[in-house]
C-alpha cells in the first residue's frame, strides 16, 4: 500500500481537505452546496456522488489525456462527466429510490458543477490516471466534508433533526426548540460558508488573498482627477 | 472449471479468426493511424470525437435499459405505497403488492361526464402520461385554470377502497402549482364524496421544512374529517339536484395561522403551513380546482346519489 500511497498521491488525497478546499479556497460547486444541504442525507448522498463522479471522470480524461485534441477539450471533458452522471443517477434510481426523489435534479446538475470540471482541466489533463483518481476522491473529501458541515448546522437549527432523527423536540411538536426558518432556505448555506471561509483563513492565513487595490487615504491623496 | 476453459478457447478461437479478418485488420490499421496523427489534425479530432460518443452512447444506453426493470418496479412500488398510506391501510412490514390487489380497486373516471368509463385498461392507463397525450388530454382555459396545471388528462384514475362491497374510501388523485413545483398526491374521501379522510403528497420540490412540511403526518393528520362542499350544496345533490349543486363551489381551504375548531365554518379549514403562504395558496387552489366540476365534482355527485351505475 505504501507504494501505491507515494508523497503525490498522499497530497492529493489530503490537500482539498483543507489547504486547498474546493469550496472554501477555490469557491467551486458553491450552487449545489447551497440547495442540497437542508438535509444531511441528501447531502450525503450528494457528496457520495460527487466524489465518486470526480474520481471517475478524472481517471477517465487522465486515461486518454495525450489523445484529446485541445480543440474540442472541453467537450469531450463534458461528454464523459454527462455519460457518468447519467450512469449515477440511474443507479440512484434503481437502488435508492426514495433518495433520487429528494435529490431529483441535483444529480443531474453534477455535470455542471465547477469542481468536476476544475479537476478534469487542471489536474486529469496533465497527470496519470491513478494520480487523477486520487486527485478526484481528495477533491470530493473535500467538497464532502464542507457539505456535511453545512448540512450539521442548517438540519439542527432548521428543523431539530440530524440524520431525520429528532434531536431538539420542536415547539409544534410540544418541545422546547423555535426552529430558525432561515437555516432551511438557501442563503443561509451563503451565511454559513462565509463563515467557514473566514474561519479557516483566519487559521491558515496563507488562504488570505493578497489585496489587489490598496484605498487610498483621502488626506494623503495624489489631489487627481478622475 | 471445463465450461470455462472451453469458454476461453472459444474466445481464442474468435479472436484468431478475427486477427485473419480484413476488416479487423482495416480497422486496426486505421485506429493505429489516426493515434499516431497529430492531436490537432482535423482528422484525429473527429475520429477521436465519434469513437468517444460510441463509447458513452453504450455506457449510458447499457445503464438505462439495464436498470429499466428496477426504476419502473420501484416507482409502481412507490405509488402504491402511497396509496395505501392515504387510504390508511399501510402496515410496516406488509407486502404492499398484495395488500395493494386485495383491498384497493382502480377507477377509471371520465372527468367530463363523472362517468365510469369501461374502454380503456385500467391498469395501463397512466394519468400523468395521458396528461401530456395530445390524444388524451384537455388545455384547460386560462380563467379556469386556477391550479395553474395548463393541461389535464379527459380521465382520471380513481381508487376504491371496498369492503364487503362497500366503498369505504373514495381516492382521488389531485395536482397543482404551489411555490416552486408542481404537487402531485392523492385526496382520500369518505364515501359521502364530502369530508376528508387523509391527503398525501407524493411529488413535491417545495422548500424543505417550510412548504415542503405538506408532507409533514402532523399536519396531514388535521386534514381528517374536514369537509370539502358546503353542506348545503351537498344536500341538494344527495336530493337528486345536480344542477343545483354544480352551481356549489368548494369551500375547502388553507388559512392563515391556527384553524379555531370551536368556531362555525372551521370543518372548511385547515391551518396553512407556517412560513409557506404561497405553497398554501398553492394547496386551497389545487383542492378547489380538482373538487370543481373542472374535476371531480360531476363524478361526487354520482357517487352520492347512485346514478350512472357509479356507486
Amino acid at each position: 500500500m505504501s507504494a501505491v500511497l507515494n508523497e503525490e498521491t498522499k497530497k492529493v488525497l489530503v490537500d482539498p481537505l483543507v489547504n486547498n478546499n474546493p469550496i472554501t479556497l477555490q469557491v467551486l460547486g458553491i450552487c449545489s452546496a447551497l440547495a442540497v444541504t437542508s438535509q444531511m442525507s441528501t447531502s450525503l448522498i450528494m457528496a457520495l456522488a460527487l466524489t465518486l463522479v470526480t474520481a471517475f471522470s478524472s481517471a477517465a480524461i487522465s486515461a486518454i489525456r495525450n489523445h484529446i485534441p485541445g480543440s474540442i477539450r472541453i467537450i469531450v471533458q463534458m461528454t464523459i462527466i454527462a455519460s457518468l452522471v447519467i450512469v449515477v443517477d440511474q443507479i440512484l434510481k434503481a437502488f435508492a429510490y426514495d433518495i433520487s426523489k429528494q435529490l431529483s435534479v441535483f444529480v443531474g446538475l453534477i455535470i455542471t458543477n465547477c469542481i468536476v470540471m476544475g479537476r478534469a482541466e487542471g489536474y486529469a489533463m496533465k497527470n496519470p490516471p491513478l494520480e487523477s483518481f486520487m486527485d478526484g476522491i481528495g477533491n470530493g473529501l473535500g467538497y464532502s466534508l464542507i457539505l456535511i458541515t453545512v448540512s450539521f448546522i442548517r438540519e439542527l437549527l432548521g428543523s431539530g433533526k440530524l440524520l431525520g432523527i429528532e434531536v431538539f423536540q420542536l415547539t409544534k411538536d410540544g418541545g422546547w426548540y423555535d426552529p430558525n426558518g432561515l437555516m432551511l432556505l438557501p442563503p443561509s448555506a451563503f451565511f454559513i460558508i462565509g463563515l467557514l471561509i473566514w474561519a479557516v483563513r483566519e487559521w491558515k492565513p496563507v488562504q488570505r488573498e493578497s489585496v489587489e487595490y490598496k484605498i487610498m487615504s483621502i488626506a494623503h491623496g495624489e489631489g487627481g482627477h478622475h | 472449471m471445463p465450461n470455462e476453459k472451453k469458454q476461453c478457447q472459444h474466445l481464442a478461437g474468435l479472436c484468431a479468426a478475427l486477427e485473419k479478418n480484413d476488416n479487423y485488420l482495416k480497422a486496426k490499421a486505421y485506429a493505429e493511424k489516426v493515434l499516431a496523427l497529430g492531436n490537432d489534425s482535423l482528422e484525429k479530432t473527429i475520429a477521436i470525437a465519434v469513437s468517444l460518443c460510441l463509447v458513452c452512447a453504450v455506457l449510458v444506453s447499457f445503464a438505462a435499459v439495464a436498470l429499466k426493470p428496477l426504476q419502473v418496479n420501484n416507482k409502481e412500488l412507490d405509488m402504491k405505497k402511497n396509496i395505501l398510506d392515504v387510504a390508511g391501510l399501510l402496515e410496516e412490514g406488509s407486502n404492499i403488492d398484495t395488500a395493494f390487489a386485495e383491498k384497493i380497486e382502480p377507477k377509471i373516471v371520465d372527468l367530463a361526464t363523472g362517468d365510469y368509463v369501461d374502454s380503456v385498461n385500467v391498469a395501463e392507463f397512466d394519468q400523468r402520461k395521458a396528461a401530456k397525450d395530445p390524444a388524451q388530454n384537455i388545455t384547460i382555459p386560462k380563467e379556469k385554470d386556477i391550479a395553474h396545471i395548463r393541461i389535464k388528462a379527459k380521465y382520471a384514475k380513481v381508487f376504491l377502497v371496498k369492503e364487503g362491497g362497500a366503498i369505504k374510501s373514495i381516492i382521488l388523485p389531485v395536482n397543482g402549482y404551489g411555490l416552486w413545483s408542481t404537487l402531485y398526491g392523492f385526496l382520500s374521501l369518505e364515501p359521502d364524496g364530502q369530508t376528508v379522510q387523509s391527503i398525501n403528497f407524493y411529488d413535491q420540490a417545495e422548500t424543505p421544512g417550510l412548504g415542503g412540511e405538506v408532507v409533514n403526518p402532523n399536519w396531514r393528520a388535521l386534514w381528517k374529517g374536514k369537509k370539502v362542499y358546503a353542506e348545503s350544496d351537498v344536500a341538494s345533490s344527495e336530493k337528486g339536484l345536480i344542477a343545483e349543486a354544480d352551481k356549489g363551489e368548494p369551500a375547502l381551504s388553507l388559512i392563515k395561522g391556527v384553524v379555531d375548531n370551536s368556531k362555525p365554518g372551521s370543518q372548511y379549514q385547515v391551518d396553512g403551513l407556517a412560513g409557506a403562504s404561497l405553497t398554501s395558496t398553492g394547496v386551497t387552489n389545487l383542492i378547489r380546482y380538482w373538487m370543481s366540476q373542472e374535476g371531480f365534482a360531476l363524478y361526487l355527485n354520482k357517487v352520492r346519489t347512485g346514478n350512472g351505475g357509479v356507486s
